[in-house]
């Protein structure tokens, strides 16, 4: 989330009472799926999210078992194996890429070296001394990083990171503003005021010095990464949801609630909470994919993730620093990154459309 | 519909610039205006990296300082042309020791001059000594003028009398310095920012001897007597030096200005050098480098590097505290791969500690790539195949090459050996804070020589020293490190270094990986610039050829 | 209203004293000193260093010394710049984040607003969709990917603007703030874009439009003198501390493209222990995302009588 961004879109209210709530979804929902885009939205997500979490048992190869002889090769480059016999019975397999193949002879002449190339591209084995090199099997549909690890393994275990991040830190965020901005609203007057002045300060305190604070303390380790982002990203929700309860709280059937004498706790956990529901949900898809923005951005400044492990993040920021030499490193993880953060925000849309009782005079 | 479109015009764009990047992207027949510019005008422009914490010689603390002072200060003596282990005349014109080099006296040449027109005198280079020397100056690096005889109990407040420290002006022109023991290594010694000198007009104009944090450094403020002054200082961005017509070889200085950009990003750098605003980067990144050698060779230069890279190793830890093991870890790392495949700059594969390069010092050929010896040593502590051996984890600072090579050698170590470790990168403060408390298992390490003599990188591993942080002490190895410093024939000083570093070696309290090298960019209108191995320049020697050939 | 906003402006008081507290005792508790380095000091430099810049000193009486010394504006001298104070460092730093940032600003808002009224008023047409799948770009690229990127294009390849620095560089046709700004205003035009969108939206639905259609006003009339001023709060109540962040530099623009601007200073102060730089910095910051929350608050109660309290 860039700094300053206190999010403060207009999210309608829902003024329908408990009884009428479920045909509210039911609308909801019917509206949702009128909205082919919100609807693409959903399913792209969806995929994305099980390519991520299911993926990396069948493509093959493991995310993080280094080949560093392969190197970066590009998308489906053919790759070649290098047997090295050692000892009797003993031998070593590495890998490389067809387009580093010269290299291992640069003693010979040009058309030597030429000459092996096309003995090898064509199926036949190359032997010299006791290495062997031939055609394999292996295909990297994404090409493979600088050390030679599976790109498309990377990106998919990367997904499920920065998925998980981005889920976790939510709704850690979500319990914390939630739970604030109703007790902020709800009470209002100077329980009110401190509450959010309070939320004012926290915002202007620095980010990273409290991310570099809870990394250091606590030990590094990734539940711990969606905790420190969720715990700056509940301002905004809590602004938010006070907002809404504000609004609500002049609503006839709360005055009700409260001349009845139903207690504060359960005023706002049965009854005001309940009614923020939609723009809670709303707000969440779309806090997601600023969680992910987040996390990406703490890895640009080395305190994300830690290796092997990889997230969109840091998949994204080493990609960037390679684009000249080899653009696949970045195209793949941006590809999955942006497509993702295109559907929750549309997603997120199209929620708050359809949740909206006005469109629907239309 | 539309996530479609966005994802076609996203497959066209990265499409066009892989297309751009396949080709050469330096296209020299349109240097840009200001590297012709720049070339004609004899400006040298140059990126040292990050941005200087400060220009005072006394309170310099790393390369990129000294590589900018260097243009405006010059020492006792200066680097040569194409050897980094001989000098050149700098303050001194000539120069004499004692049988054992524990008495050196240095004579100021009569035509060495500040810029402010004072003549240079001996009086000046003992005003900066006791400056660097008084405690409440608090120069992060005193302890280098240590080897001065008395300077340490003067630091230490034991004296109070600066006449007790070897260093004595004879009269304006003869300094006279004494040792604690034979040094002959002083001439390289004293190129160092510690033992440069600075005009003491400049200094107490702004406070005392011992003022902090002065404006003195500031353009305006400098005073200079190297073959550059300081014309302008914009933080962050550029420090711009130009010709001083009062140093004292100027008629032999070939540039006119000197640029020094503060560009701390690998890869910004990059870009600053292919757009034509630079002459020289500091460094290359990594996966650029095999780019440049297979197609822009000669844009790319490599050179060697006094520097070495290794693993600390806390032997206060169960099984790091036996040696067979440690030997173990170091002969189960193939360096040659690393080296060959990560980092691709022609590094060596450290065969000892000490890096080749130091004149007649002979590197030491202790450890190689031998995975069966390995395993055999590590079953014979106890822990065959790596069964029941703890579970390490490296320490590194966050960078992508730290990273590479961590990950290598965890699969190696798990290939070879059966053992497990874990990565772990920290901020470069925590990683600093945590190796030096000795709070790691293995923490990734490097030193870069400060002067052409094998002793700095062998004085650090003694018993409680600083820089050793590993918690290993071997009284014999002390003892030699101490013998050397009395030892007053060189070759016999030499021998006795070498005996130290063999002790250290066969007990490994290291797992030493390779000897750095120094790869950048260079625009090949840059002229005199030879491999040096500390990276010092003289950059009076420095040359910029008005034509250029356009290379594709 | 005059009461209202001395009020808030007292308020500054209290809530910077709050964020100068967290911060500085934040910092103290986070490992690594401003003085470790890979070759270590001796402890006496150590200690020398510490004494002379009162970090020897408990806790709690640097913390009365820096209170005390920071109602006079003084926020101290800085470990990283040893020769100058911090008051010198925000000084020379910030103007040149505050260029980036106000034209950043004002690409953002063309753009942003452009976009969200363009799409407000086809919705769920082609001219809806288009401009907000663009503007959702500009969120889902991150600055540190886009940065890169137009570098390479604008700096390397067309070269029209310098990839890195900030003083004398008059032999490209676009001032180094050019890029910066651009990367960073795509990143805040898209949220524009959407909060116009979405505040327009409400706005046209509402029953006083119809009637200005059902008696014949032009459609362009309608946008712009009776829908903007309303469809536009969000927008407004966005644009506060929007700026504000803008202007206290964007650290992954400064370090993409290389300029001294004070998001770099601050990133740097971190990582270097920097406390002084740390503190002003925060402090700088603080006080700029108040007064600005501040002035768009006063500007929403100006537009909309109905938030007036």
């Amino acid at each position: 989330m860039p700094p300053g961004v206190p999010f403060a879109e207009p999210v309608p209210v829902q003024i329908e009472l408990l009884e009428q709530g479920s045909s509210l979804w039911k609308d909801a929902w019917f509206r949702l799926k009128k909205n082919r885009v919100a609807l693409l939205g959903l399913w792209t997500f969806l995929l994305i999210a099980v390519v991520c979490f299911a993926g990396p048992f069948f493509t093959g190869f493991s995310y993080e078992s280094t080949e560093i002889t392969l190197k970066a090769s590009a998308p489906l480059e053919r790759i070649l194996s290098k047997t090295q016999l050692r000892k009797v019975g003993e031998a070593k397999e590495t890998y490389l890429a067809l387009s580093n193949l010269e290299d291992e002879f640069l003693e010979k002449s040009v058309a030597e070296r030429r000459a092996i190339v096309k003995q090898v591209e064509s199926g036949d084995e190359f032997r010299e001394g006791n290495v062997t090199y031939r055609l394999s099997k292996q295909r990297h549909f994404f090409g493979t990083d600088p050390l030679g690890r599976d790109l498309l393994t990377r990106v998919l275990v990367g997904g499920r990171i920065s998925l998980a991040v981005g889920f976790a830190a939510t709704v850690v965020s979500m319990v914390i503003g939630v739970i604030w901005g109703v007790v902020a609203g709800f009470a209002g007057g100077k329980v009110d005021t401190i509450m959010m002045r309070s939320v004012d300060v926290l915002y202007a305190l620095p980010f990273t010095v409290v991310v570099i604070l809870l990394m250091v303390t606590f030990g590094r380790n990734f539940v711990l990464l969606f905790v420190a982002i969720g715990a700056v990203e509940w301002l905004n929700m809590s602004r938010i949801v006070r907002g809404q309860i504000i609004a609500l709280k002049n609503q006839e059937f709360i005055e009700a609630a409260i001349s009845l004498g139903l207690s504060a706790r359960r005023i706002m956990f049965r009854h005001l909470i309940p009614n923020v529901m939609g723009s809670i949900i709303i707000y969440a898809t779309l806090t997601v994919p600023n969680v992910m923005l987040l996390e990406a951005v703490l890895s640009f400044l080395g305190l994300g993730v830690q290796p092997p492990l990889s997230s969109w993040g840091v998949l994204i920021d080493e990609g960037s620093r390679t684009m000249e030499t080899s653009i696949w490193l970045l195209f793949f993880p941006a590809i999955f990154f942006s497509l993702t953060l295109f559907s929750l925000n549309f997603l997120g849309d199209g929620l708050r459309d359809a949740l909206d009782p006005k469109a629907s005079k239309d | 519909m539309k996530t479609v479109m966005a994802l076609i015009s996203a497959l066209f764009l990265s499409g066009l610039l892989w297309v751009q990047a396949q080709c050469a992207i330096i296209d020299t027949s349109s240097y840009s205006l200001t590297l012709r510019e720049a070339n004609r005008n004899k400006i040298l422009l140059i990126t040292v990296g990050s941005e200087p914490r400060t220009l005072d010689p006394q309170a310099a603390q790393g390369v990129t300082e000294h590589h900018i002072i260097m243009a405006m200060i010059e020492g006792l003596v200066a680097p040569s042309l194409r050897d980094q282990s001989k000098v050149v005349p700098g303050m001194a014109d000539r120069w004499e020791h004692n049988e054992d080099s524990s008495i050196w006296t240095f004579h100021i040449g009569e035509d060495r001059e500040w810029s402010n027109g004072d003549p240079v005198t001996a009086h000046d280079f003992v005003f900066s000594y006791r400056r660097m020397l008084t405690a409440s100056f608090g120069a992060q690096y005193a302890e280098n003028l240590f080897i001065l005889k008395g300077a340490e109990d003067y630091y230490k407040g034991k004296t109070r009398d600066f006449d007790k420290v070897g260093v004595k002006a004879i009269d304006d022109h003869n300094l006279r310095i004494e040792l604690v023991g034979p040094t002959p290594y002083l001439l390289s010694l004293v190129q160092h920012d510690s033992w440069l000198p600075v005009n003491p007009k400049a200094i107490l104009k702004f406070g005392n001897i011992d003022t902090r944090d002065t404006k003195w450094t500031h353009a305006g403020n400098f005073i200079a007597n190297g073959p550059f002054v300081m014309k302008s200082w914009r933080p962050n961005d550029v420090i711009q030096v130009v010709r001083n017509p009062r140093y004292w070889d100027a008629a032999n200085v070939k540039l006119n200005g000197i640029n020094f950009y503060s560009i701390e990003n690998l890869n910004t750098q990059d870009r600053a050098f292919q757009a034509g605003q630079l002459h020289k980067t500091d460094q290359v990144s990594l996966d650029k480098v095999p780019y440049y050698r297979r197609v822009h060779p000669e844009l790319i230069r490599i050179d060697p590097y006094e520097g070495v890279y290794f693993y600390r190793l806390n032997i206060s830890r169960k099984a790091l505290d036996n040696p067979k093991v440690r030997l173990a870890l170091n002969l189960a790392v193939d360096r040659e791969a690393i080296v060959k495949n990560i980092l691709r700059e022609d590094q060596k594969p450290a065969t000892g500690f000490t890096p080749p390069g130091m004149g007649d010092y002979e590197p030491l050929k202790k450890h190689s790539y031998d995975p069966d010896r390995a395993r055999q040593l590590l079953a014979e502590a106890g822990y065959p195949n790596g069964k029941g051996f703890p579970k390490f984890t490296i320490h590194f600072n966050t960078l992508e090459s730290h990273r590479a090579i961590a990950e290598a050698i965890q699969q190696m170590w798990k290939e070879e050996l059966g053992i497990e470790v874990t990565l772990e990168n920290q901020e470069w403060k925590v990683y600093l804070d945590t190796q030096n408390s000795m709070n790691y298992d293995i923490s990734r390490s490097a030193w870069i020589g400060d002067f052409m003599d094998p002793v700095t990188f062998l004085s650090m591993w003694t018993t409680g020293n600083g820089n050793n942080n590993t918690h290993w002490s071997n009284p014999k190895y002390d003892a030699l490190i101490d013998q050397a410093a009395r030892t007053g024939d060189p070759q016999a000083r030499l021998e006795v270094l070498r005996q130290a570093e063999d002790i250290f070696l066969r007990e490994a309290p290291v797992v030493i990986i390779y000897w750095y090298t120094n790869a950048y960019l260079l625009q090949p209108s840059v002229q005199n610039w030879y491999p040096l191995v500390l990276g010092n320049h003289n950059y009076k020697y420095i040359d910029l050829k008005d034509e250029f050939e356009a290379t594709k | 209203m005059i009461k209202v906003i001395a009020g808030r402006l007292l308020q500054l008081i209290p809530v910077l004293w709050v964020i100068l507290t967290l911060t500085f005792f934040m910092t103290k508790i986070v490992p690594g000193g401003p003085f470790s380095a890979e070759r270590q000091a001796t402890p006496e430099v150590i200690a020398q260093l510490n004494a002379y810049y009162g970090l020897d000193k408990p806790v709690w009486q640097q913390y009365l010394g820096y209170l005390s010394k920071v109602v006079r504006f003084d926020f101290g001298p800085s470990y990283t710049y040893q020769s100058e104070s911090v008051n010198e460092v925000i000084a020379r730093a910030f103007p040149i984040s505050l260029q980036i940032g106000t034209l950043a600003f004002f690409i953002a808002l063309i753009i942003g607003v452009t976009a969200g009224v363009v799409a407000a008023v086809n919705k769920n047409k082609l001219w809806d969709y288009l401009p907000m799948s663009i503007a959702m770009l500009g969120i889902c690229l991150p600055t540190f990917v886009l940065g890169p990127v137009l570098a390479l294009v604008f700096g390397l390849i067309l070269k029209l603007a310098p990839v890195s620095g900030w003083y004398g560089l008059n032999y490209v046709p676009l001032h180094p703030m050019v890029m910066p700004a651009v990367t960073l205003g795509l990143f805040y035009a898209a949220y524009i874009a959407r909060l116009t969108r979405g505040g327009m939206l409400d706005i046209l639905n509402q029953d006083f439009i119809r009637t200005a259609r059902a008696k014949g006003v032009p459609e362009h009339e309608i946008i712009f003198r009776h829908a903007m001023r309303g469809g536009l709060l969000p927008v407004v109540a966005f644009l506060g501390p929007s700026f504000a962040g803008l202007i206290s530099g964007s650290f992954v623009v400064e370090k993409v493209f290389n300029v001294p601007g004070l998001g770099q200073e601050f990133i740097k102060s971190v990582f270097n222990r920097d406390y002084p730089l740390i503190l002003g910095t925060v402090l700088f910051f603080g006080a700029l995302i108040v007064i600005f929350n501040l002035v768009s608050d006063v500007v929403q109660a100006l537009l909309d009588p109905r938030s007036r309290k």
